[in-house]
C-alpha cells in the first residue's frame, strides 16, 4: 500500500481510504450537509461534477501540486469525496463515467508532471509506483523515455483507435516500448478511469444527507441532458458489407472472417438466419446445413449461447476487409454507419 | 476419393506413423491441449479431445489412422470440454506463412484446375474446359520458387520476432506444414497471455500495416528533415530506412524528394511498401487464439508430406526432407498435367496414364486429386 503526503493525497484523492480520510479529519457526512463552512467543499464538489459533465478537466486550487495552506490541501481531497456521494446519491451512471474520466485526465496531468520531472527521483519513482501498484505495469526510465513491455502496451492501446497508438507508430526495441512522460499516462488513462468508477460503484450508496436534496436534483438534470440516443437514419449497408455481398453474388470465395463480419452485421441490424441464410448459396463450397449451424452459432441460437458482434474497423483494415469512403464518418464499427446523434 | 484410393492411403499413412512415431512428440503440458483429427472421406471433425501423453496419441494413430491430426496452441483447464467451457489459460504464439499468399507470378504456372460438375483436370484455368463450369477446386504443386520465397518470409519474420519484439531465438521453431509453407511457433513469450485483439496490433506490426508518415519523421505542417530515420537505426525505422534510401549516401537527396512530394505521397509510400517490407503471414492464424494446428510429425493429407521441424531453413527441401512415405510401388491412373519432384527424382506431366511410381508419388498425386489406384 502506498503512503501518501498530504499534497499527493490532494493530486491523486482516488488513493485515500474515503472513510478513514473522513474519521481521521474528524468529520461525519451528515455535517456537509448544513455546516455552512464545509458547505464550501460542497461547491467545490459540486463544481467539480459540473466541470466533469461538461467534459472539462476541473482545475483544482493547487499550484504546481502544492498549496500554501493545509486547508487547500484537505478541501480538494474533501471535494473529491463529497463528489462521489453526491454522484452516488444522484444514481445516474452517466455521471460516474464523465467524473471518473475527468478525475483520470486531471490526475493524469500531475502523474505526467511527475514522470517528466527529470531533477525530482522522488517524484518519478512515485509515479511509477502509482501505475505499477494500480495497474501491474512495470516502468523503467532509460534516458528521456519511459519503456514497458510490448504486452503491457498492447493491452493498454488496443481500445485506442487513434492510428498512432497502432504499435507500428511506436519504437520498438528488444521488446520493449519507448514512450514520452505524456505518453505512458495517456496509455493508462482508461484503466485510471476504470479505476476510479469502480471505486464509485463500489463505494456504499449513503442515505440522503439533509441540507444536500436541491443539488442532487440539479446534478440528475444535468446528467439526463447529457444522455445521447442514437436513431437510424438510413438503412444502407457501410461499404464493406456492401462489397462483401458482392463478392458472394458473383459466386467469388469470400473468405472466412469475411462471412463472419457479413453474418454478424447483418444480424445486429436484426436481420433473422434465415433471411441471411440464402445470401451464401452463390458461394463455391456452400452447405446449408453448415450455413445454418455457423449462422445459428453466431445469433447464440445454439452452442455456447453467446452472441457474436460484428468486428470493429480496425480489426476488418487488419483482415484486407475495409473499403472504407467518407460515407464512413469516423465510425468505429460497421454496426455503426448510418446511424446519427441526436 | 474412391475406396481404393483411402486404403491406400490409409496403408501408407499408418506405415509411415508406426516407423516414425520417433518423430512425433506430443507438444509441451500436453494435458491441458486440444487435439483434433479427421479420417479420410469424412466431413466429421473430431475436435475436444485431450491426451494425457506420447502413448495415448499414439494410440489415437493406430486406432483412428487419421488423414490429419490437430493440436492447439492454446492451453486450456478442461481441454476436453465445449469451447466456452474449456477455461483459457494462455496460447503459444502462431505464424502461417503460405506460398500462396505470397502472389507468385510462377503460381499460374503450377496450379491445376478440378472441376466440381465433371472432374476435369486442366492446368490453371477458371472455367472448366470442358464442361464451362466456373466451381472449380484448385490444386497447386508449388515450386522451388514457391518454398523459397517463403523461407525469405520465415527469415523477416525471424529478424522482426528477435530483433524488436524480444524473443530468444532458441524458443521460435520453424516447421514445414507439409504443404505450401511453414508455420512459425513462439514459445515461452511475454505474448503468451494476449487476447485476439492484441495479437491482431502484433500482426499489423510485424506485417508493416497502419503506418503513419510521423513515425518516420513527416509531418504535415512545418516537416523537418533532421525527424527522418537514419539508416543504421534499429526496428521499423531502419528497415525503412534501407528500402526507401537504398544507400547510406542517398539518404539526404532521398528526404528532400520526399519533402518536397509532400505528406499524402508519403502516407502513400508507407501504405505500398508494406507489400514489400512487410512480412507476409496470414493474419487470422496469429489473432485466432482457440485454433488447433496441424500436429508436427504427422502427414499433411493435401500432399502426404510430413509436416516436420526444420533445424536448417537455408539448406531444408521439403520435397526431399519432408518426405517420408516408402518407395514400394504402385500402379496408379495419372492426370497430372505438372511436373514435380520428389526425393530428387522427377514425375510427370502424365495425361490420363497407367504408371507404375514409387509410393510417395503416388500418394502425393492422390491427395492432390490428380491420381487414382488402378
Amino acid at each position: 500500500m502506498l503512503v501518501l503526503g498530504q499534497d499527493e493525497k490532494a493530486k491523486y484523492p482516488f488513493l485515500a481510504d474515503a472513510g478513514e480520510y473522513l474519521k481521521d479529519k474528524g468529520f461525519s457526512l451528515a455535517q456537509f450537509g448544513n455546516d455552512p463552512v464545509l458547505k464550501l467543499s460542497v461547491e467545490k464538489a459540486l463544481h467539480r461534477i459540473k466541470v466533469a459533465a461538461a467534459g472539462e478537466v476541473y482545475k483544482s486550487d493547487l499550484i504546481d501540486g502544492q498549496a500554501s495552506k493545509d486547508y487547500v490541501l484537505e478541501r480538494e481531497v474533501f471535494s473529491f469525496l463529497l463528489a462521489i456521494v453526491l454522484i452516488k446519491l444522484t444514481g445516474m451512471s452517466t455521471l460516474v463515467k464523465r467524473f471518473a474520466l475527468a478525475e483520470a485526465r486531471r490526475a493524469e496531468n500531475y502523474l505526467e508532471k511527475d514522470l517528466g520531472n527529470a531533477s525530482n527521483k522522488s517524484k518519478i519513482d512515485l509515479a511509477t509506483r502509482i501505475i505499477y501498484d494500480l495497474f501491474n505495469i512495470e516502468i523503467i526510465k532509460e534516458n528521456d523515455f519511459f519503456i514497458i513491455p510490448v504486452s503491457d502496451y498492447l493491452r493498454h492501446s488496443v481500445t485506442f483507435h487513434e492510428r498512432e497508438w497502432k504499435l507500428i507508430n511506436r519504437h520498438v526495441e528488444n521488446g520493449k516500448v519507448f514512450l514520452t512522460p505524456d505518453k505512458t499516462v495517456r496509455l493508462i488513462r482508461k484503466e485510471l478511469g476504470n479505476y476510479i468508477s469502480s471505486k464509485i460503484i463500489n463505494a456504499p450508496k449513503p442515505s440522503m444527507i439533509p441540507g444536500l436534496e436541491k443539488i442532487v436534483d440539479e446534478l440528475i438534470l444535468i446528467s439526463k441532458k447529457l444522455t445521447p440516443t442514437y436513431t437510424i437514419v438510413t438503412g444502407e449497408y457501410p461499404p464493406c458489407i456492401k462489397h462483401a455481398i458482392d463478392v458472394l453474388e458473383k459466386g467469388e470465395n469470400l473468405p472466412h472472417s469475411g462471412r463472419f463480419m457479413l453474418a454478424t452485421f447483418l444480424l445486429s441490424r436484426g436481420q433473422t438466419v434465415q433471411q441471411i441464410a440464402p445470401l451464401f448459396k452463390n458461394a463455391p463450397d456452400y452447405n446449408p446445413r453448415v450455413t445454418l449451424y455457423q449462422l445459428n452459432h453466431l445469433a447464440g441460437t445454439s452452442g455456447s449461447s453467446t452472441k457474436y458482434a460484428c468486428p470493429s474497423c480496425e480489426k476488418l483494415k487488419t483482415q484486407d476487409l475495409c473499403f472504407i469512403t467518407k460515407e464512413c464518418d469516423n465510425i468505429i464499427n460497421p454496426s455503426q454507419f448510418g446511424k446519427k446523434r441526436k | 476419393m474412391n475406396e481404393i484410393d483411402v486404403k491406400f492411403l490409409e496403408d501408407s499413412f499408418k506405415k509411415y506413423y508406426f516407423n516414425h512415431f520417433n518423430l512425433i512428440t506430443t507438444p509441451g503440458r500436453t494435458p491441458e491441449r486440444e487435439f483434433g483429427y479427421q479420417k479420410f472421406n469424412s466431413n466429421f471433425f473430431n475436435r475436444h479431445i485431450s491426451l494425457k501423453d506420447d502413448k495415448e496419441l499414439h494410440l489415437l494413430f493406430m486406432q483412428n489412422i487419421p488423414s490429419d491430426v490437430y493440436c492447439s496452441n492454446a492451453y486450456y483447464a478442461f481441454p476436453n470440454s465445449p469451447m466456452n467451457e474449456k477455461d483459457w489459460k494462455e496460447a503459444d504464439l502462431i505464424f502461417d506463412i503460405d506460398a500462396k499468399d505470397l502472389n507468385l507470378s510462377c503460381r499460374k504456372n503450377h496450379t491445376v484446375s478440378i472441376c466440381n460438375q465433371c472432374n476435369e483436370i486442366s492446368k490453371n484455368n477458371n472455367e472448366c474446359i470442358k464442361c464451362n463450369s466456373s466451381k472449380l477446386e484448385k490444386k497447386s504443386l508449388p515450386c522451388k520458387i514457391c518454398i523459397e520465397a517463403s523461407k525469405i518470409e520465415v527469415s523477416k519474420l525471424s529478424n522482426v520476432l528477435i530483433n524488436d519484439l524480444g524473443i530468444n531465438q532458441e524458443d521460435i521453431h520453424v516447421y514445414f506444414s507439409g504443404n505450401e509453407g511453414f508455420h512459425v511457433y513462439v514459445y515461452n513469450s511475454q505474448f503468451q497471455h494476449l487476447g485476439s485483439k492484441e495479437r491482431s496490433e502484433l500482426v499489423d506490426y510485424i506485417m508493416f500495416h497502419g503506418a503513419i508518415p510521423e513515425t518516420f519523421g513527416m509531418k504535415k505542417f512545418k516537416p523537418n528533415r533532421s525527424l527522418f530515420p537514419d539508416f543504421d537505426q534499429k526496428g521499423w525505422n531502419g528497415r525503412f530506412s534501407k528500402h526507401v534510401y537504398g544507400s547510406k549516401s542517398k539518404r539526404s537527396k532521398i528526404i528532400s524528394e520526399l519533402l518536397a512530394n509532400g505528406y499524402s505521397s508519403f502516407q502513400k509510400i508507407l501504405d505500398d511498401i508494406s507489400q514489400q517490407i512487410g512480412v507476409k503471414i496470414d493474419p487470422n492464424v496469429t489473432m485466432d487464439i482457440h485454433r488447433i494446428f496441424r500436429l508436427p510429425g504427422s502427414i499433411n493429407s493435401k500432399s502426404g508430406l510430413t509436416k516436420i521441424l526444420c533445424t536448417n531453413i537455408a539448406k531444408f527441401d521439403p520435397y526431399t526432407d519432408a518426405c517420408f512415405l516408402n518407395d514400394d510401388s504402385v500402379e496408379v491412373l495419372a492426370n497430372c498435367p505438372i511436373e514435380f519432384k520428389l526425393k530428387n527424382k522427377k514425375f510427370g506431366p502424365y495425361v490420363n496414364q497407367k504408371i507404375s511410381v514409387p509410393t510417395y508419388a503416388a500418394a502425393y498425386m492422390i491427395c492432390k486429386k490428380l491420381a487414382t489406384i488402378a
